[in-house]
């Protein structure tokens, strides 16, 4: 700090910035770029280890054989669907309760903002059905809960038969400790949040539901069972969760260790994990599965029904079956004796998992990338910001003195003052005016979307893409309409005022988001950053537009769609990736209201607006 | 009459060594009863009850020995038959008027398992009423538990102030009382207390053939707790001698519940049987009881056909109402020699016979209808997410057709959970009601349908500390009777002076205590650092520096000059 405040000194530090800046800064872009890429690398990636005691000292011997009472279970929960065409919940009930278990059901219904196109509802009902496994000579305060979704187009038979055969071989045994519910919920997700918001009693997203009869204490963990077929080649783990939140790390390991006991293959984003680590090959594959979880969890939404128990602090997973053209086959007996690994571990713990890491980046399965060493990734791209706001902080400061004026003695400058409030006062109209924008992109679409269908021949869902889309677009229209606003006293002070002020609000945004969702933190910074740290009245004016168009948060969305496809070895053509980006778009409003996600209004209320002010700094005249 | 009683001790000492012991009749008597009671859900309850009593004043014969002591006289007070010398000295030396003891591993599901005949909370529950000669009733309870702690081998000694609570409504003694002044009451629960074998021992050594006969010779340790819940108990009160109630026996019920899994100990059949449940039949009373009986409830209440049989066939039946319903129970006294002597043991066997039409697939399973709603039961669990706020809710839910009942509740919170009782609102029938002064005391009325009342507390709550939190639910019922069995356990004197009680499961509530743990320095030393650095970062971005040329001196700067010259350095 006394090298800042000697004035000789700071003068020169700041000329420094100054001369430096452009290369500081391209050199901080490429550092964080490079430290990121960097993380799949080994010295960066570490080995997973389970932190947990209760859990890891001794190994349980898995008992359960019940293939052919799983698949006569998902045999007849299949005819009793065909038949009744929703949930056999009658069936699912009696079958319940002759296995044993404390059988409720809880009904629900939701009207939808608007209809769902991408899975075909708009008033929503269903029933939930959940058996609860009462712990021999305990007093139900703590439970675990494996669920299985049933979605109007993914019937999930055999996770439904395996659920049920292993809670008829879990109820013969003496050894629990903890409650188990085994829940089985209608309109997958949708039932998945009722049931859990009627377990803790709140309403968060509007939900109307019957209460819960039964309950079971505080849950301590939840593993969420996706299955096509009786047999699987491999398991797929998902982690990511509402808002990007991830489960503890040690409930992954648990899963891990038994995927290993039982020979089983895990893949984690449907890749497989790399073998040779000392080569470059496994970690570029590794860094592929990496981009995979960026792009996942960077969506905020939940990515199983997992998603959603996180929000109550209940670790939880989602294990999908997955059915290759690979050549070893497990029947679900194998998955069975994997998963009753896990809760009998699950089982013996005495405290809420909370020993390992909650942040936490995905290589593969086996390693991982702690949140001290990925952080510096998005810190070295948040520093060009900084960088350039510092020196058009200095240059707004000492413009009467110009940089280039040698140090020395010279009086206080006397624009200063002046100056700064002429900037400051030109500001409100840009910052209200956008701001009022990301306002109107958060609330009209929702809101007009019967107006819209009134004038226009559209359906509601299009109509709410539509006018996403077209009040965004109206956004770039704005520089024209507030110029008449900014009074035009310094020209020049003016775009810097508000770079200045929007390269702050990117900033601190970027900073908080990157703290809670590295992935989206990290992904909006490593576009937007340069467009703004580039974007001024000047120069060539049409292609920094370009820029800054490609890097809007629309078009990041646009770009990681084909991304995500592009690394899942399912390229996109142009025209189908329009029709997944405006599915993306109506998925994103509808996720907002139903689940709670918060990249939509985070995007439209946030992002949206700061990246309308260097818009607006483009077309400063 | 105080002069008389010193004349009646001497004449009984006098008398005492001239009529032996034999030919005077017992002054204490032991019954054993065992009642089975196969559950709605498919389970079998088990209840063993022990009960000694014994016509002798504990507590005044207790102050005469004083006074004889000097006379090195032989005392009829230190001489224990059937009662246990450890519960006898603990009752004269603590001037104890009740103690009810329960050690109680699992939980007692009323809805599915129907109302118990005796319940208790998950733990250690220990709640005593003393004598009001007591001065130090405080000091009394912190030593009883401590020598309760060593009797049975038990945590008790964490009874503190911190978990100790002295209710005023919903405890009333459940023996001879005159006057109830709770300030001689204590009550404590341990939710955390596991019960296994180590109590079990010392319980069973304070029987009078301990398991060597009788019933108790079923009580084997590995099957009493491969059982889904595991109750046992002592009870200690005063009761009347006789029907004018003149002078006062001293009774001890040592009771000890357990239920069977189907699932888990019968692999899914509903079919049990004596040597099934205890791996041990009955094969003679215990010589010293008087009465040794084993009921078996045979009430038909299943909507399905099935009849339950139970063989040998029983040679009397006993039919009562318990608890609001007739119950029909088997009767089988193990001093009638015909029970056990045909066939030198009794193995009681419960089967389920089902007619033919309903099809002889699901003979003896498990039957899949939801079991019959109970009148009255509790529900408690905690609401919310995030450890800001959170709710605790208590549901009471009254099935009866048309009867209301008055309802206490009792809920001990320990101290470091703090709920604003302000929030405390009551719902019945839908209706949300303030409590105006004090809360609870709230009539439950019966509604068609069944969750009515919630009793909603917010607490300011947690993370990895988790407080187990019990609350008691007391009924009072106004015409409900009460078990044949267990008759006495409740005074009969006054009508409305007795409870049917109810406990709702324990909580885990979490506590928002900060974690020393690695993330927890992080983000302080983080945000540490952050505060520093934007402190003087921004202080540097926001002052302006002038470079002030220095005052061309003064006396100060001439004086400092001439000593720098002098020591050769430069000049300022």
């Amino acid at each position: 700090m006394g090298l800042l405040s000697d004035p000789v000194r700071r003068r020169a530090l700041a000329r420094l910035v100054l001369r430096l800046n452009a290369p500081l800064c391209v050199l901080s872009y490429v550092a964080g770029i490079g430290w990121f890429l960097a993380l799949a690398f080994p010295p960066l990636t570490q080995r997973t280890y389970m932190s947990e005691n209760a859990m890891g000292s001794t190994m349980v011997e898995e008992q359960f054989a019940g293939g052919d009472r799983v698949r006569g279970f998902a045999r007849d929960f299949a005819a009793h669907r065909r038949k009744s065409g929703a949930l056999p919940v009658a069936w699912l009930e009696r079958t319940m309760r002759s296995v044993g278990l404390e059988v409720y059901t809880q009904s629900f219904s939701r009207k939808l903002p608007f209809p769902d196109e991408t899975h075909e509802r708009y008033m929503v009902s269903g029933t939930n059905v959940y058996g609860i496994l009462r712990a021999p000579r305990a007093a139900s305060t703590e439970s675990l809960v494996l669920t299985v979704p049933c979605g109007p187009d993914s019937t999930n038979s055999q996770a439904v038969g395996l659920l049920l055969a292993l809670a008829a071989h879990f109820r013969g045994q003496i050894y629990w400790a903890k409650d188990i519910i085994f829940l089985v919920t209608e309109q997958d997700l949708l039932g998945t949040e009722a049931w859990l918001e009627a377990y803790h009693d709140i309403n968060v997203t509007g939900m109307q539901s019957s209460p819960l009869q039964g309950r079971a204490g505080a849950i301590q963990a939840a593993v969420a069972l996706e299955l096509s077929s009786d047999v699987v080649t491999s398991l797929d783990v998902a982690v990511e969760g509402l808002n990007g939140q991830l489960p503890n790390l040690d409930l992954l390991n648990l899963f891990q260790t038994f995927c290993q006991k039982g020979g089983l293959l895990c893949t984690l984003q449907g890749k497989l994990q790399p073998q040779d680590w000392t080569s470059v090959d496994g970690p570029l594959q590794a860094l592929r599965t990496l981009l995979l979880m960026v792009l996942q969890q960077a969506s905020g939404r939940p990515h199983g029904p997992h998603g959603l128990f996180l929000r109550y602090r209940v670790e939880a997973l989602t294990i999908r079956g997955i059915n290759s053209f690979r050549q070893y086959k497990y029947d679900l007996v194998a998955v069975g004796k994997a998963l009753e690994g896990v809760f009998r571990k699950l089982n013996h713990l005495l405290e809420r998992l909370h020993q390992s890491f909650f942040f936490y980046l995905l290589p593969a399965l086996s390693r991982f990338v702690s949140i001290g060493l990925y952080m510096p990734a998005a810190g070295f791209l948040l520093l060009v910001l900084g960088l350039k706001a510092l020196e058009l902080w200095m240059q707004l400061h000492e413009a009467g003195v110009g940089p280039e004026e040698p140090g020395g003695a010279s009086g206080p400058s006397p624009p200063l003052l002046p100056a700064q409030s002429v900037g400051l006062a030109s500001l409100v109209a840009p910052l209200l005016i956008s701001q009022a924008m990301g306002l109107a992109l958060y609330v009209l679409p929702v809101l007009g979307q019967h107006v819209a269908t009134e004038h226009f021949p559209v359906a509601e869902a299009e109509a709410v893409v539509l006018t996403l889309l077209a009040i965004y677009a109206a956004g770039l229209a704005l520089p024209h309409s507030t110029q008449r606003v900014v009074s035009a006293q310094a020209p020049d002070r003016g775009w810097m005022a508000l770079k200045l002020v929007a390269l702050i609000y990117l900033a601190l945004q970027l900073a908080c988001i990157a703290l809670t969702n590295f992935s989206l933190g990290f992904l909006l910074a490593a576009t937007m950053v340069p467009a703004a740290a580039l974007t001024k009245p000047c120069g060539p004016r049409p292609l920094y537009a370009t820029l800054l168009v490609l890097t809007s948060p629309a078009a990041t969305l646009l770009g990681s769609l084909f991304l995500w496809r592009e690394l899942r070895e399912a390229p996109l053509s142009l025209a189908d990736g329009w029709q997944l980006f405006l599915a993306a778009l109506a998925q994103g409003v509808l996720e907002h209201h139903t689940y709670g996600a918060l990249l939509f209004p985070l995007l439209a209320l946030g992002l949206y607006p700061c990246w309308l002010l260097f818009w607006n700094v483009l077309f400063w005249k | 009459m105080a002069a008389a009683l010193p004349l009646a001790v001497l004449l009984l000492l006098l008398l005492g060594p001239v009529g032996g012991g034999h030919a005077e009749p017992p002054r204490d008597t032991l019954r054993e009863e065992l009642v089975i009671t196969p559950l709605p859900s498919g389970d079998v309850a088990a209840t063993f009850q022990f009960r000694t009593r014994w016509d002798s004043d504990l507590q005044r014969e207790e102050g005469e020995r004083i006074t004889l002591e000097k006379d090195n006289c032989h005392l009829l007070v230190s001489h224990y038959r059937l009662f246990p010398k450890a519960l006898g000295q603990l009752i004269s030396k603590y001037s104890l008027r009740e103690l009810h003891l329960s050690f109680t591993q699992g939980f007692w599901r009323t809805r599915y398992w129907g109302p118990p005949f005796l319940q208790a909370p998950s733990g250690a529950e220990l709640w005593v009423w003393f004598q009001d000669t007591v001065t130090d009733v405080d000091k009394s309870w912190k030593e009883l538990s401590n020598v309760l702690s060593g009797i049975f081998c038990a945590s008790l000694n964490f009874i503190d102030s911190t978990n100790t609570v002295t209710p005023t409504a919903s405890f009333k003694p459940l023996g001879l009382a005159n006057g109830t002044d709770h300030s001689f009451l204590r009550y404590a629960v341990l939710p955390r207390e596991v019960v296994c074998t180590e109590n079990l021992t010392p319980w069973k050594k304070l029987l009078p053939c301990s398991s060597k006969a009788g019933l108790s010779v079923l009580l084997k340790a590995d099957r009493l707790f491969h059982t889904s819940y595991h109750s046992q108990a002592v009870h200690i009160r005063p009761v009347c001698r006789n029907t004018r109630c003149t002078s006062i026996s001293w009774e001890l019920r040592q009771t000890l519940s357990v239920v069977y899994d189907a699932f888990v100990t019968g692999q899914g059949k509903k079919d049990w049987s004596l040597f099934r449940m205890f791996s041990r039949t009955l094969t003679e009373p215990c010589p010293l009881a008087s009465e040794s009986r084993v009921y078996v409830d045979i009430t038909s209440y299943h909507q399905d056909n099935e009849t339950l049989e139970v063989s040998p066939p029983p040679t009397t039946t006993y039919q009562d109402v318990t608890l609001g319903t007739l119950k029909t129970y088997a009767v089988y006294d193990l001093l009638d020699t015909a029970v056990i002597n045909n066939s030198r043991n009794l193995n009681l066997q419960l089967k389920w016979k089902s007619p033919p039409a309903t099809g002889a697939l699901n003979r003896g399973l498990v039957f899949a209808e939801a079991p019959p709603v109970p009148f009255l039961y509790a529900q408690r669990y905690v609401s919310g997410y995030g450890l800001h706020n959170g709710e605790l809710n208590t549901l009471l839910y009254n099935t009866h057709p048309y009867r209301a009942f008055p309802v206490l509740v009792l809920d001990t919170v320990p101290w470091y959970l703090r709920l604003y009782v302000h929030t405390l609102t009551i719902t019945a029938k839908g209706k949300e009601n303030k409590p105006t002064s004090r809360p609870p005391a709230v009539l439950l009325a019966p509604v068609g349908e069944p969750h009515i009342p919630t009793a909603r507390l917010p607490l300011l709550s947690p993370s990895v500390l988790s407080a187990l939190v019990p609350s008691v639910v007391a009924a009072k019922p106004v015409d409900w009777e009460e078990s044949p069995l267990f008759k006495s356990l409740y005074p009969v004197s006054d009508s409305s002076s007795y409870f049917v009680r109810l406990y709702t499961e324990p909580l885990l509530v979490n506590l928002p205590t900060p974690d020393f743990s690695m993330p927890y320095n992080v983000i302080c030393l983080t945000c540490t650092v952050v505060a520093v650095c934007y402190g003087s970062f921004y202080n540097l971005l926001t002052r302006t520096f002038h470079i002030e040329e220095p005052s061309t001196g003064g006396l100060a700067k001439w004086l400092a000059n001439l000593i720098r010259r002098a020591r050769g350095v430069p000049p300022l």
